[in-house]
């Protein structure tokens, strides 16, 4: 009976591609909003990804997500060294200053200090210029997409100029970092450099940033270090889902996209379900026939389903196709927009579908159920 | 042929089938009692309405009569659940309808192959089998096509050889004729009788239109949910059943 199922389908070409499209559309306004959302909270962690060379970050205990800052003192460094299995600690700044650009414009950045010594935590990717020039006074490296929000339509060069705070910076490199969530440029330099680019304060010190040394189990380090200074120690990927669930619990980001998802759920199912009804409505004298000559209720069920289940799985090829495509212009260099597909959406997705086609199905079982073979019989 | 004392295949006695209840109700046939024999031909004839379709589905195990009772290859179908009566029409009974009813997506060789298919042969099997019957009947060169493309009567044709193909012991047909014009009606009719009506096969058709009532071996005229005469044509007998009498 199945590929009597399978050309009673594909036999009405218009409804068949009808019902397709449908199951597309919903996979794809599921698969592209979700991956959206995934790609947001990415961004959310990007800086904890950028910075590096540390296993493990110190903080202060209620600091909930990166750009939650809450300063140590020097002492709490000196206290992450003394902790036993601590390979080496090292100092980070991360703070907000206000750039300003020749023209007298303003722009909020980002700055991150690195150690002056070891340069922990640079940036991986340089694209133009050299990390060791951030030892120059004054240097700094700015990420490129920094560079051109500041100055649009420029070719990116080494030696332009800004202020900080009223001090004086030069660019020593150009780097690549990952999208942030506030879509601030990001710069690069030393610890002690950084602390003239931005107002005095008692307190300076953001993280620490800190390794466990060869062999040594990182978790159990970093437990010893929270047993020992009060200090949180988690690792960096640690840190990054703290900072993704933070974004989760306290903003509408999820909400806002788990609406968009439902609706093209709620819609998908919809339309799909009724073109296949429509589909089903259609072919029920056909229906009827069948049980005349003898086929049963169950072998009927199963025909429907095995179509339902044939449409849901080229509509999702369809619309995954499509969303991989849109997520491919997305990522493309200079686009804003974010998109990550991670393994959890596409089956998702692929079980919405599914969840989509049963549904859809759903109707027109009942309604070939209570079709009365007799109907054959009517003109 | 058969003689009076021969088996029925079908015996319906004091067959009773309401429509609808309260004042809906719908008195489709008011107590029919028929016989019908194997390698017969026998045709239900009467004005719209009377309720010959309505008989015909009783006997082919489509409908459950209200009262009275039905058998068919001395299996009584009144008490059938529907899911074996499901069963009983797939293993013993053929379908040929008025408006052809073939799947329009599948072609002739692959709609006549369809109760093979609802038996569980492979689609191999069924359709080598359906091929050979169109073969049989004239339609070699039509195998491939589908019924769109075909004329009403190749349709019919079709519908014939699916109806046959499971080699049912019944074969029921609804106004086979009637979608059909003259010329092209008395050939079916030509077919029928001369590859459906078999030794061990009963046929009965519901019809409207006297000019094929020559083809009836026996010829069952209803009114009003009644079976009114039943004539037994070639030599045997010929008996009119009193309306007066049933109607009292
Ligand atoms: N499903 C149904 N529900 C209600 N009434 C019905 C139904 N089917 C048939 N009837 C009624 O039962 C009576 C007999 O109908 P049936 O179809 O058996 O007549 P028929 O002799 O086949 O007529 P025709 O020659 O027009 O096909 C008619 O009055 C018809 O309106
Ligand atoms: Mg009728």
């Amino acid at each position: 009976m199945n590929w009597i199922a399978f050309k009673m389908l594909t036999g009405n070409r218009g409804k068949y591609l009808g019902i397709i499209l449908g199951i597309a559309f919903a996979t794809l306004l599921i698969a592209q909003q979700a991956s959206i959302f995934c790609g947001l909270m990415l961004q959310t962690s990007g800086q904890i990804r950028d910075i590096q060379g540390a296993g493990i970050w110190v903080m202060d205990p209620n600091v909930q997500f990166s750009d939650d800052i809450k300063p140590l003192s020097d002492s709490d460094l000196y206290r992450v060294r003394g902790v036993p299995g601590v390979s080496w600690a090292v100092r980070l700044y991360k703070g907000l200053t206000r750039s300003r650009l020749e023209d007298g414009n303003f722009q909020q950045t980002i700055l991150l200090g690195l150690d002056d010594a070891t340069l922990v935590g640079a940036p991986p990717n340089m694209i133009l210029g050299n990390l060791f020039d951030l030892r120059k006074p004054d240097a700094v490296i700015m990420d490129l997409e920094g560079y051109q929000l500041l100055w649009p339509g420029e070719e990116p060069r080494i030696g332009k100029r800004f202020e900080m705070n009223d001090h004086e910076a030069e660019i020593v490199g150009i780097c690549k970092a990952s999208r942030t969530f506030q879509t601030f440029p990001v710069v690069y330099t030393r610890y002690s450099q950084a602390l003239e680019f931005v107002p005095p304060e008692r307190k300076v010190l953001s993280f620490v940033l800190a390794d466990a040394e060869k062999g040594a189990d990182v978790n159990e380090v970093c437990r010893r270090i929270q047993e020992q200074t009060g200090l949180r120690a988690v690792t960096g990927e640690q840190f990054e889902w703290i900072t993704i669930w933070y974004f989760w619990r306290n903003t509408g980001i999820p909400f806002n996209f788990g609406i968009t998802v439902a609706l093209g759920f709620v819609v998908g199912t919809a339309i799909a379900a009724q073109t296949f009804y429509l589909f089903t409505i259609e072919n029920i004298k056909q229906y009827g026939a069948l049980k005349a000559m003898g086929a049963g209720n169950w072998s009927l069920m199963a025909m429907i389903l095995l179509q339902a289940m044939l449409v849901s799985v080229t509509g999702f090829g369809l619309g995954i196709g499509a969303a991989t495509w849109f997520g491919t212009i997305a990522n493309a260099p200079g686009s804003r927009l974010a998109f990550y597909m991670p393994l959890e959406v596409f089956v998702a997705t692929g079980l919405a579908v599914i969840a989509i086609g049963m549904l859809s199905s759903l109707l027109s079982m009942q309604r070939v159920m209570v079709v009365e073979p007799a109907v054959v019989f009517q003109g | 042929m058969n003689g009076n004392n021969a088996t029925p295949l079908v015996t319906c006695r004091d067959v009773v089938k309401t429509y609808g209840s309260g004042n809906a109700e719908v008195h489709a046939l008011r107590g029919v009692d028929l016989d019908v024999y194997p390698g017969e031909l026998t045709m239900l004839v009467g004005p719209s309405g009377c309720g010959k379709t309505t008989l015909l589905s009783v006997v082919a195990g489509i409908l459950r009569p209200t009262a009275g009772s039905v058998s068919v290859l001395r299996t009584d179908l009144t008490h059938l659940s529907s899911w074996r009566r499901t069963a009983f029409r797939r293993d013993h009974v053929g379908f040929v309808f008025q408006q052809f009813n073939l799947l329009p997506a599948l072609t002739a060789a692959e709609n006549a192959a369809v109760p093979l298919v609802i038996q569980g042969r492979s689609r191999r099997t069924a359709l080598a089998r359906s091929k050979e019957l169109l073969d049989q009947m004239g339609m070699a060169d039509r195998v491939s096509s589908l019924p769109g493309k075909l004329s009403g009567g190749q349709q019919q044709r079709v519908a014939i050889a699916r109806a046959l193909i499971h080699h049912p012991h019944l074969l029921v047909c609804d106004e086979p004729t009637s979608a059909l014009d003259a010329k092209t009606g008395h050939t079916i009719l030509e077919l029928l009788r001369s590859i459906a009506v078999e030794g061990d096969r009963a046929v009965m058709i519901v019809t409207h239109d006297s000019r094929i009532f020559e083809f009836a071996d026996t010829l069952a005229r209803m009114d009003d949910g009644h079976i009114v005469s039943v004539e037994r044509k070639n030599g045997r007998d010929k008996h009119e059943i009193d309306n007066q009498a049933i109607a009292s």
